[in-house]
């Protein structure tokens, strides 16, 4: 990050011009960021059903929330989905950049093959699955029809697996995003790194647990923020792979959000647990920006 | 920007001829390759079947003959809820929610990254903390006081609403890829401009803007697979007679009454990741570049 020009020479009349440039950018920033944050964040001190009112209840609405089942079942699943589906997708992601660099033939076409479900989206990735584990007609009744009765993948109606099938589903669409961004890292380590353990004779694999994985550390910890983002965030994939069901075995709490803002019409809950979706991301993603945006930058001037 | 380009060369250590572990590698490779291929390829297989032929419940096997009323069901008489007119209706909302979000955001985009990078203004800094936390914060924060906001306006459900609202959304990212490009440039030629006496709007159409190709290309495919893909933000502010293909696709898919056309459905589906795929193919390297980018973040 080069420091900003500073132009010495801009007079009142030029360095206006810059600011009004920026004026549209303040506006959306005062109004749709902040003024709507904090919007939600007052919206959710009030009983608020249907319409919103504005007496306030102090912290009722989200005592109602943490005691509410759909909520605490909607926790759980966003903490045993968001460990799978990071651990998994941190791990085929490091494996496939490091079979990549081996000097591959094909790497081109293979590099393609595992990113390409990364620029589909949520809802197209949902579906796929959605067939792939019906019981009926997908991949169970398939492998049925060659001998093997026993064999069960109905994951996506199964609701001790629904949670499950929203990780298969959310690994193949981003685990291709992980290779890419440790393939990059590992293309950036020194390749004297790699003549001087070749020559004291370290084996391949230890180089990449005892000294290229520490190096990717900084992708590792960037790779881990998205996906976990991600994860919080995930709703499209639940309403096409599963909508939450059988039952409630895959609510998850962005889906919990906006369906009391829907149909249920639960405004003051709805809100409360946007607060604390806000208050988990703030928390998550502050000290990741400012170490690797701002604190470089001030290292710099 | 990060920028993320593969160098040719692969740096891991020199393999030597074909030893077991090559073998293993390779079958490593071969057997990831098949698991990200397979849905897709079943995808395409049983949009070419019959329903016959589905219910036969074969999904790996061919075709006996291929039959591709399907895919022009899918297209043009597809049934969500009571309309019958295929998903093409929700491919040309998603064609004019697209275009003039992504001319939009870029735009702003650019001239925000530009004036933050190059010009001296007070609270850029400030100005551009808020954008970058504003870029992770769920849409589920902002939904609701934006849809009051809209109702007020008397725009809700209306196309310059959700128009609006991939702009506002878009910002961040747009801002902060165009602000570590501009301050990439050598900063020479940004001072060469001001002692020329080029103003502000003439030195960004004159100078920045002919050197940003690479930065606009990565910017547009960021925008174009990302509010293409889009379907919380469309099936909240679009309306329905605006449903981008998306939400179009969800609906044919998950409100079907009795036995549903599967062969139909994963046409459909195909067909709303066709834009993003050919995205993602015609512009290869750049596209990798692009999600880096916006994934990085500096």
């Amino acid at each position: 990050m080069a420091e900003p020009a500073r132009a010495r020479t801009s007079r009142p009349r030029r360095r206006s011009a810059a600011a009004w440039a920026l004026a549209p950018a303040w506006i959306v920033v005062v109004v749709a960021y902040l003024g709507t944050m904090a919007w939600t964040v007052v919206i959710s001190f009030t009983p608020s059903k249907l319409l919103p009112v504005y007496t306030f209840v102090g912290f009722d609405q989200y005592a109602r929330l943490f005691t509410s089942d759909r909520w605490q079942v909607s926790l759980w699943h966003l903490l045993i989905f968001g460990v799978l589906f990071i651990a998994c997708c941190l791990v085929t992601g490091f494996l496939l950049a490091v079979a990549l660099d081996q000097k591959v033939r094909f790497e081109n076409t293979f590099r393609t093959i595992f990113l390409y479900p990364y620029s589909m989206s949520f809802i197209v990735t949902g579906l796929i699955w959605q067939w792939l584990m019906n019981p009926g007609l997908g991949i169970q009744n398939t492998v049925r029809g060659w001998g093997w009765q026993g064999f069960t993948f109905d994951w996506a109606v199964n609701s001790r697996m629904a949670v499950f099938a929203l990780v298969i589903a959310a690994v193949w669409q981003a685990s291709g995003l992980v290779m890419a961004l440790m393939l990059a890292g590992l293309r950036g380590v020194d390749a004297e790194l790699w003549k001087a353990a070749r020559v004291d004779g370290i084996p391949a694999w230890r180089v990449y647990v005892s000294i290229i994985l520490p190096i990717l550390a900084p992708t590792i910890a960037t790779a881990t923020v998205l996906l976990s983002i991600a994860v919080i965030k995930v709703y499209d994939l639940v309403v096409a792979l599963t909508n939450g069901g059988p039952g409630t075995s895959s609510e998850m709490p962005a889906k919990f959000i906006m369906d009391n803002l829907g149909f249920r019409q639960n405004i003051g809950l709805a809100t409360s647990a946007a607060t604390v979706m806000l208050i988990t991301v703030v928390c998550l993603v502050t000290p990741w920006l400012y170490r690797t945006y701002f604190r470089s930058q001030a290292g710099r001037t | 920007m990060a920028a993320v380009a593969f160098p040719a060369e692969a740096r891991g250590p020199r393999p030597r001829r074909l030893t077991a572990g090559r073998i293993g590698l390779y079958a490593f490779l071969l057997a990831a390759a098949a698991f990200f291929l397979l849905p897709v390829v079943v995808m395409v297989l049983t949009s070419l079947k019959t329903m016959d032929e589905i219910r036969q419940g074969q999904i790996f096997a061919l075709p006996q003959a291929f039959d591709t009323s399907a895919w022009s069901t899918a297209w043009s008489s597809a049934c969500t809820g009571l309309a019958c007119e295929g998903i093409r209706v929700g491919f040309w909302n998603s064609v004019r929610i697209l275009a003039p979000s992504v001319v939009l955001s870029i735009a702003i985009g650019a001239i925000n990254g530009y004036a933050l990078s190059l010009w001296n203004v007070r609270y850029a800094n400030l100005l551009f903390a808020i954008l970058l936390i504003g870029a992770f914060i769920p849409y589920q924060v902002f939904i609701y006081p934006l849809v009051r906001l809209s109702s007020a306006a008397q725009i809700f459900a209306t196309l310059p609403c959700i128009v609006l609202v991939h702009t506002i959304f878009g910002m961040p990212y747009m801002t902060l890829i165009f602000r570590n490009y501009y301050a990439g440039l050598p900063p020479e030629l940004f001072k060469a401009a001001r002692v020329d006496g080029g103003g502000f709007w003439r030195i960004f159409l004159h100078v920045m803007l002919p050197m940003s190709t690479p930065i606009l290309i990565v910017a547009v495919i960021l925008q174009v697979t990302g509010i293409w893909n889009d379907f919380i933000l469309g099936l909240t502010f679009a309306g329905s007679a605006n449903n981008p293909m998306t939400v179009q696709l969800n609906n044919v898919v998950n409100s079907t009454t009795g036995e549903r056309a599967y062969n139909v459905d994963m046409a459909a589906t195909l067909l709303t990741a066709a834009v993003p795929l050919f995205v993602y193919f015609v512009s290869g390297r750049w596209f990798v570049r692009g999600i880096a980018a916006g994934a990085v973040k500096g």
